[in-house]
């Protein structure tokens, strides 16, 4: 029996996988880190600036971000005070955040596209990064969204309180890093902005 | 039903014990062998189709070898077997540059990556270290899927109108980013970036569970320094990969919205077919950039695994501890390092400022010292063992002897001046061929004899061994070695028929000599094919520890268990190497034995930081003096 216990937790293993879950912020660093290098290098050929004023709703979506980052630390406040109603709560409101994010995100495109006439495809490349690194940050919150899911449900079917911890640390470590990111890539967009 | 089989060998080894913590699996056909979360099994698949991809990209380059060597003759046969790919019997030009471009695809990646990293991080890690399996199998079974997936996707490529990718296994642009350049810029080039959006995903899943593995799942005992070179270098290689191919993505995304959403990243004013683009403003030199960012760590990542696997061998094979084990991961370390601060050097050419090319050049000289430091110590490892010449420690011989050869011309090529001649010529061919084609593919097949006991139970003919390693070896320095001279002569890389040139036609004999040693090294390979999959049905039954080894992987039962030790994970008392030492019994002690039942073997150092232990020696070798002076 003492095997069997003992085999169970080597199985599950949630610290290492929460560990996992660091390793792969590295990954997505690096990966963001490569995008503003890459603009780095692009804008320093000449007149390759990206010379736009962002729009404000990048600004907008800058702040909503930062709100769901406090909902998502209330959240596993809660979940550590085993409080499930107050941890679906919050939980939810980041959700209904990250979405409000999302859709922010897409109003800006939508206002640089139709109000600013600065394309997509614009020939200055420098502001063709600014699509793509939103684009590309917007697909992990897509995936951070699907995380605070399976936290949620965990949550509303009472998964045993270990699990409920480790999937709520998951989405919160990821969350939080999506948070930080964002706000890294806009100051750097922002300061690059002329 | 594989239940029972399981508790019955448990029966054999242990009295019964064990059984309860395996009696919760049900395995079925499908989660055994196919959706399988055991890294063992999942190791075995992916060294299979490893060598299935191998065997595939060899075939190609025996192709464009022919054409090589017969620039002017017809082969009907080719006509017969490539349809429309050889009109004629003479293969088509742009097909050529296909063969080229998926041959170096595959190798580089599929063979030498996945294949080999994922063959023996997910076999031996958990092995190796003490742990019942990866982290998270199911993030390593997916990590398979998504490399056999991006396998099927890039072999496609083959059946499709226009042929695969053709710009090179750099994909640079604008070849890559405008798909109607040329045919193999079309839906090959897409299929080839669908394929490494799935194979940098399966990369990075593995990558991620090995480093995990390894910092949070070791035994007990098993502190960093005592773990086998092995695992340190696919430590270090798994950080290098989740570090650089993050950057390949962002390289490939660009690429991805240049070809298909009409930006300008890598693009600038270009004409194509008559025809004005309008592209304007891009920089390709940023994707040499990008990729050589990730490239040049790949590199590292090929061979590292390979000099962790000859570290493990050539010590076992010596009955020597390994020379300079401290030195050995410092120098991994530094490799590690210093691979993401040289990428510069693949572009000495590009019009790079030539401060910076200097800049780069001497971290490229630097990174030279730690690959000699661990050539060095192989050789002093070897130096006076008391040598086993094993098929295994024959090809890990090989590395070495090929690592030398090909890291020799790499101080060529990383001089920013003689680069300007050498650059895109065969000699940068005969470089990596050596150190990578042969350095790397060497360790690969190093591991697969020396670990082939532990995957499938049974033993490799060593005859067959041996006829496969020299001809490998021969063969191989017979293919590669003439490869510099066409260099230094100026022959470039990547051309389709010498003879159209009156400068390089007199380069075809030494050509057609190449071509027949290319075929002779693939006819070897089937010695090895054979020798592998009769082994797996009928080859003699192998013994827990054939090699008379020190790692843990050889004290888990020879039938695989899922969880790798009935009962409890053993426990490691000292490092790896404690080969040959003097007083011992026998010329190997496990790193499993406590220090306690080899009291006539202990040395004062082993025991740093254990003061009992050091009083228990002290006494021990009074107590034993007075002995011998009654005598
Ligand atoms: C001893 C240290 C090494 C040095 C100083 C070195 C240096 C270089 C340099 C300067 C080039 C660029 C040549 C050119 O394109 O003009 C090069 C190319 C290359 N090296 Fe190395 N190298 C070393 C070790 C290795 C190792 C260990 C591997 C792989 C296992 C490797 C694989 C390659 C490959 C694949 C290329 C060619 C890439 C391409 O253009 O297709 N090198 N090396
Ligand atoms: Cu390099």
């Amino acid at each position: 029996m003492m095997a069997q216990i003992q085999h169970d937790t080597d199985r599950q293993n949630l610290g290492a996988k929460k560990f996992a879950m660091w390793i792969f912020i590295f990954c997505s660093f690096m990966l963001f880190a490569a995008f503003s290098s890459g603009f780095i290098v692009y804008s320093g050929g000449k007149g390759h600036g990206l010379n736009v004023a962002l729009p404000k709703a990048f600004l907008y979506s800058t702040i909503i971000i930062a709100l769901s980052s406090v909902t998502m630390f209330l959240a596993s406040k809660a979940a550590n005070a085993m409080d499930h109603a107050k941890q679906q709560l919050y939980t939810i409101l980041t959700i209904v955040l990250g979405l409000g994010f999302l859709g922010m995100q897409v109003y800006g495109w939508y206002v640089m596209t139709y109000q600013m006439q600065v394309f997509l495809t614009d020939p200055n490349a420098s502001r063709s990064f600014v699509y793509v690194i939103t684009f590309m940050h917007l697909l992990h919150i897509l995936g951070g969204i699907i995380f605070l899911l399976f936290a949620l449900g965990g949550s509303i079917k009472r998964i045993p309180q270990v699990k409920n911890i480790y999937r709520m640390d998951m989405s919160a470590i990821f969350w939080h890093f999506l948070d930080i990111v964002w706000i890294y890539l806009y100051v750097f967009l922002l300061l690059n902005s002329n | 039903m594989s239940t029972i089989s399981v508790q019955d060998h448990g029966v054999h080894h242990h009295d019964g014990h064990g059984h309860d913590d395996h009696g919760h699996h049900h395995d079925t056909f499908l989660t055994k062998y196919i959706f399988s979360q055991d890294h063992k099994m999942i190791a075995k698949q992916f060294l299979i189709t490893g060598i299935t991809m191998a065997v595939i990209a060899m075939i190609l380059s025996i192709l464009f070898r022919i054409q090589l060597a017969y620039p002017d003759k017809a082969f009907p046969l080719m006509e017969t077997l490539l349809g429309r790919f050889a009109p004629n019997g003479r293969l088509d030009p742009g097909f050529f540059l296909s063969l080229v471009t998926i041959h170096g695809t595959i190798m580089v990646f599929f063979v030498l990556t996945a294949g080999l990293s994922g063959t023996f991080s997910n076999l031996l890690i958990p092995l190796q270290v003490g742990a019942r399996d990866m982290a998270s199998p199911f993030m390593n079974m997916l990590s398979y899927w998504f490399f056999f997936l991006a396998s099927v996707i890039m072999l496609a490529s083959f059946f499709i109108e226009k042929g695969p990718a053709s710009g090179g296994w750099t994909i640079y642009p604008p070849l890559s980013a405008l798909p109607k350049a040329m045919k193999g810029s079309d839906l090959g080039m897409t299929l080839w970036l669908i394929s490494m959006v799935f194979f940098i995903a399966s990369s990075l899943l593995g990558g991620i569970n090995y480093v995990s593995t390894i910092l949070n799942m070791r035994t007990k005992g098993m502190d960093l320094w005592k773990m086998p070179l092995t695992i340190w270098a696919f430590f270090l290689t798994a950080i290098l990969g989740v570090l650089a191919f993050p950057v390949l993505v962002a390289g490939v995304v660009l690429l991805i919205f240049d070809r298909s959403f009409g930006t300008s990243f890598y693009l600038s004013e270009i004409v194509l077919n008559g025809k004005v683009m309008p592209f304007e403003g891009g920089s390709p030199i940023l994707f040499q950039h990008l990729f050589w960012f990730l490239g040049h760590p790949e590199v590292y990542i090929v061979i590292m695994p390979a000099l962790g696997i000859s570290s493990e061998i050539i010590a076992t094979n010596s009955r020597k501890p390994i020379f300079g084990y401290h030195a050995m991961v410092y120098s991994l370390i530094g490799i590690t390092v210093l691979s993401f601060i040289v990428w510069g050097h693949h572009m000495f050419v590009t019009g790079m400022n030539p401060f910076l090319g200097g800049v780069f050049m001497i971290t490229t000289l630097i990174i030279a010292v730690p690959s000699a430091v661990k050539t060095f110590n192989y050789l002093a490892t070897l130096w006076r063992g008391n040598i086993r010449f094993t098929p295994a420690m024959l090809f890990a011989i090989g590395l070495v002897s090929f690592f030398i050869s090909g890291g020799l011309t790499g101080i060529f090529l990383g001089n920013a001046a003689l680069d300007i001649n050498l650059h895109d010529t065969y000699f940068v061919v005969a470089h990596f061929h050596l150190v990578m084609g042969s350095a790397a593919i060497f360790g690969m097949l190093a591991g697969v004899y020396h670990w082939f006991p532990r995957m499938f139970g049974k033993m490799m003919d060593d005859r067959l061994g041996y006829l496969h390693f020299w001809l490998t070896f021969i063969g191989a320095y017979l293919v590669f070695f003439p490869m510099h001279f066409m260099g230094l002569d100026g022959v470039p890389r990547r051309y389709y028929a010498f003879t159209e040139f009156e400068s390089m036609s007199r380069w075809l004999s030494v050509n057609t000599f190449i071509t027949w040693a290319a075929i002779m090294s693939a006819l070897a390979q089937v010695a090895f094919l054979f020798n592998f999959i009769y082994s797996i049905f009928f080859g003699k039954k192998a013994p827990m520890n054939p090699w008379n080894s020190n790692t843990m992987e050889w004290t888990a039962p020879v039938e695989h268990l899922h969880g790798n030790w009935p009962g409890e994970i053993p426990t490691v008392y000292r490092w790896p190497y404690d080969y040959s030492k003097p007083g011992a019994e026998e010329d190997f002690i496990p790193q499993t034995v406590p220090l306690s039942e080899t009291m006539s073997s202990n040395q004062e150092h082993d025991f740093e930081d254990n003061e009992i232990g050091l009083e228990a020696h002290k006494q021990w070798i009074a107590a034993n003096r007075k002995n011998e002076e009654v005598k």
